[in-house]
């Protein structure tokens, strides 16, 4: 996929500026509607899915308490996994959000929530709310797209350092949330410009450092020494890890599927200037992709499985996207729009897909098959161990068998 | 253990070991619980415990006529009481959300404890209304500790109480506590021998009156000189007029608590004959929604103040000014310009909705995307 702007046949060609501003009207109404119906069932929800957390998590870490027992550290360490998930996801997200902000509730709002998570909320909401939800999947501005390591488009030149990037993929989603962390301090930027002495960076650095002790110590340290009485110590540490990673490993998953999959838009830094509200909703509505599944995966994956209505309308309680999808759903119909969605399984395998190919040089996966693979492969070393002069020639080389295979077919 | 050590804690070494004992324990248990803090676990399971933020769960609501009612609440343990004719502040969930409203608290001495507030059900209001007809017993509100000045000196001496519709709570809260009344009747406190109280009671009519039935008990057992006006048998009361209804209206410290227009009548009535006024107002005077081209004050409480027209939005008009405001997306979405509003009238550029705050409300407001409709206040 190249962005949107150096399509052959772009996907909205077929829209004047006037469809795309009506197409803004019509989603406006519905977040009004939607406005309109909040209430309090809305809040009850919410409190309700708090409480379920809180006692989940309360319950499987008394379970831990003597977690030597296999049978207890099992069900402790799935009940803490799930409350982990709940807790990043249908709960912290949101709120984060200012989802829930409507209520007025002090104890259930965007500036005071904090989660159980590495990085402070605040940072976060600065990252993701701010940079992530208003620059959606604009290369070079969205820093969502690949958290600055990866390649994630075809325009992005080639380099062999790419070959393992489906390794630091994994080894991110293992550590996901130092990694988010770290990428809300644009740690690698400021080391990059060795700007890591600057007093402000220095100050949100440490306040980082502050939450991850805290979560740390909580973790690895105050609750195996609960445990110790039962001898549980090393068993409750472990159980505290594996939660940990498996939340890690969800949350990486789910919010690749988001913006991910193949077929997924991109969009060029210069497409933005001046764009409008219709044009946002459309670079909202093609840079997103929904999962599809059971009610429990919508709420487990904090509803980010109906990513498109989210990125639509990220302050309307996460509780409503499943009764906002059929109408947005329509919209897409109405409009000639892909409205791009898949079960879990089929997402996974199509985000990782792609970061595969795109660790390849373009082209090189398409036009690769068993029987020319020694030849591919040997062309491949020359390009990843020979200079830029090698790797451009190479590249043309295969620029031009694909698009003989294009024709073909 | 705990209140023992809270009272200041037994003198001597073992208080002392004690004391760190329970602070180590406290220390560990926020350090098992961050980033929640341990009384985000405890109010799941006891939210009126000492210690937590003042909450009440409403026991009984109990109609007092076709409008109103009176609900008996239950307050948290660290409830501190209040004096007769104080208030209370009430935050309940109307629809989803929190809403904060001041309640005259009406309950005379209770052995259990509990508080009651009597509310009248205004046309269109949100929370009277919520209170009155839609609320079941169980459900939790969040409260303020009792304030106010409307309260009697020690020795009151020759009293009038004006009452006015649901003005009347404050008062039969300080009457009850005067006269309390028992199964056998109302019992006369030697404390409340000499006093000499003339309430003038007014309401619509006799069945819209809230109370009535106990201030005529007061009346029959000469607690009080009870007199009653209802506009539709005598006519609308002409505040002129009262030293006909009270002839030693002069000697009396006048109590009165009632619709403004009211209120502003024996304000002028009383300061022309240099007589003595104390009222309570209920009513918050809200400025009504301006239109788009009306400049209005915005401040803010480090003391800057902007000027800011009802089409701009507050981010924007603040940002003009050199103040350093909160903000990220500006467009709405992001909520990184969230500012507590402390008193004023906002409204949302994108769909004309009204957002008000009453002082003490820190309603929580996107400068982005509203624009001041009146003059506010906010916390930054
Ligand atoms: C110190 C104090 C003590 C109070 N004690 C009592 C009490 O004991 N019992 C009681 O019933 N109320 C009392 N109130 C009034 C109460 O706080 C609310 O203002 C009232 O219940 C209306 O709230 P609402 O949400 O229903 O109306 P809103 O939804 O806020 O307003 C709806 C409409 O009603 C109008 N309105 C607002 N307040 C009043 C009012 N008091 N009378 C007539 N119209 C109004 C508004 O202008 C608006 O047009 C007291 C107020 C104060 C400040
Ligand atoms: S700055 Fe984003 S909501 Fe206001």
């Amino acid at each position: 996929m190249t962005v949107i702007q150096k399509q052959a046949v772009s996907p909205i060609a077929h829209l004047t500026p006037e469809d795309i501003e009506q197409l803004g009207v019509e989603l406006d109404a519905i977040r009004q509607e939607f406005l309109d119906a909040r209430g309090a069932s809305d809040a009850a929800y919410i409190r309700k899915v708090i409480d379920v957390q809180r006692k989940i998590e309360l319950g499987s870490r008394a379970v831990l308490l003597a977690s030597v027992f296999p049978p207890a550290w099992i069900v402790g360490t799935i009940g803490l996994s799930i409350s982990k998930i709940l807790d990043n996801m249908e709960i912290g997200h949101n709120i984060l959000h200012g989802q829930w902000d409507w209520m007025r509730d002090p104890k259930i709002h965007s500036t005071t929530w904090e989660w159980d998570n590495a990085t402070p909320a605040a940072q976060w909401k600065h990252s993701h709310n701010e940079l992530h939800h208003t620059y959606t999947n604009v290369i070079g501005k969205d820093n969502d797209l690949g958290y600055g390591i990866m390649r994630v488009d075809e325009d992005q030149p080639w380099h062999p350092m790419y070959l393992a990037q489906p390794l630091w993929n994994f080894i991110n989603a293992c550590i996901f949330e130092y990694g988010i962390a770290a990428y809300d301090l644009d740690l690698g930027a400021t080391i990059k410009r060795k700007k890591t002495k600057d007093p402000e960076f220095r100050a949100q650095a440490s306040k980082v450092l502050a939450k991850i002790r805290k979560q740390a110590t909580k973790d690895y340290v105050v609750h195996p020494l609960l445990s110790l009485p039962t001898g549980s110590f090393f068993s409750t540490l472990a159980a505290n890890v594996t939660a940990n990673v498996v939340r890690n490993l969800w949350s990486h998953s789910i919010i690749m599927c988001g913006h991910f999959p193949e077929g997924v838009e991109t969009f060029e830094k210069r497409s933005i200037d001046g764009e409008t509200r219709g044009e946002w909703y459309v670079r909202q509505m093609l840079g997103s992709a929904n999962i599809s599944g059971s009610k429990a995966l919508h709420i487990m994956s904090g509803n980010l499985s109906h990513q498109i209505e989210h990125h639509l309308f990220p302050d309307l309680p996460s509780n409503r996207y499943a009764q906002i999808a059929p109408k947005v759903k329509d919209l897409f119909e109405k409009y000639g729009l892909n409205y791009h969605t898949a079960p879990l399984p089929q997402q996974v395998y199509s985000a990782w897909h792609k970061v595969f190919r795109l660790s390849l040089p373009n082209g090189w996966l398409a036009t690769t098959n068993a029987k020319n693979a020694p030849e591919k492969l040997k062309m491949l070393y020359k390009m990843a161990t020979g200079g830029p002069k090698v790797r451009r020639a190479a590249q043309a080389r295969l620029n031009q068998e694909a698009r003989r295979l294009k024709a073909v077919a | 253990m705990s209140i023992a050590l809270n009272a200041g804690g037994p003198a001597g070494p073992q208080g002392q070991t004690l004391r760190q004992l329970r602070d180590g324990v406290r220390r560990l248990t926020e350090l098992a619980v961050t980033p929640l803090v341990p009384a985000d676990y405890l109010d799941m399971f006891n939210p009126l415990r000492a210690g937590a933020d003042l909450r009440g769960r409403i026991v009984d609501v109990h109609p007092e006529t076709r409008d109103a009612a009176t609900l008996l609440i239950k307050p948290g343990a660290d409830w501190a009481g209040h004096v007769p004719g104080q208030y209370v502040r009430i935050g309940i969930d109307v629809d989803g959300v929190r809403q904060w409203r001041a309640y005259s608290l009406t309950h005379g001495p209770r052995r259990d404890g509990y508080i009651s507030i009597t509310v009248k059900a205004v046309p269109d209001g949100k929370v009277s209304n919520h209170l009155v007809h839609h609320t079941r017993p169980g459900t939790l509100v969040h409260l303020e500790q009792a304030t106010g000045d409307f309260v009697l000196p020690e020795m009151p001496g020759k009293l009038l109480f004006v009452t006015a519709g649901s003005g009347v709570t404050p008062v039969v809260g300080m009457l009850r506590n005067l006269f309390p009344v028992a199964d056998s009747g109302v019992v006369h406190l030697r404390r409340s021998e000499d006093l000499d109280i003339t309430v003038v009671h007014v309401a619509p009519s006799e069945p819209d009156s809230i109370f009535i039935d106990n201030l005529r008990e007061l009346h029959a057992s000469r607690a009080i000189n009870l007199i009653p006006r209802y506009d539709d048998v005598h006519g609308l009361l002409d505040v002129n007029r009262l030293d006909e209804l009270v002839p030693d209206l002069a000697e009396r410290a006048t109590y009165a608590c009632g619709p403004a227009g009211l209120l502003d009548a024996l304000e002028a009535h009383h300061t022309e004959r240099g007589m003595e006024l104390f009222v309570e107002q209920f009513r918050t005077t809200f400025v009504e929604p301006g239109e788009g081209d009306q400049i209005y004050g915005v401040s803010f409480n480090d003391g800057t103040a902007v000027e800011a027209d009802g089409a701009t939005p507050i981010l924007d008009a603040a940002e003009s000014a050199g103040v350093l405001m909160p903000s990220g997306c500006r467009m709405g979405v992001c909520y990184g310009c969230v500012l507590p509003l402390r008193e004023g009238i906002v409204r949302d550029l994108r769909n004309g909705e009204i957002t008000k705050a009453a002082p003490g409300d820190g309603v929580k407001v996107q400068t982005c995307i509203n624009a001041a409709a009146g003059p506010c206040e906010f916390d930054h």
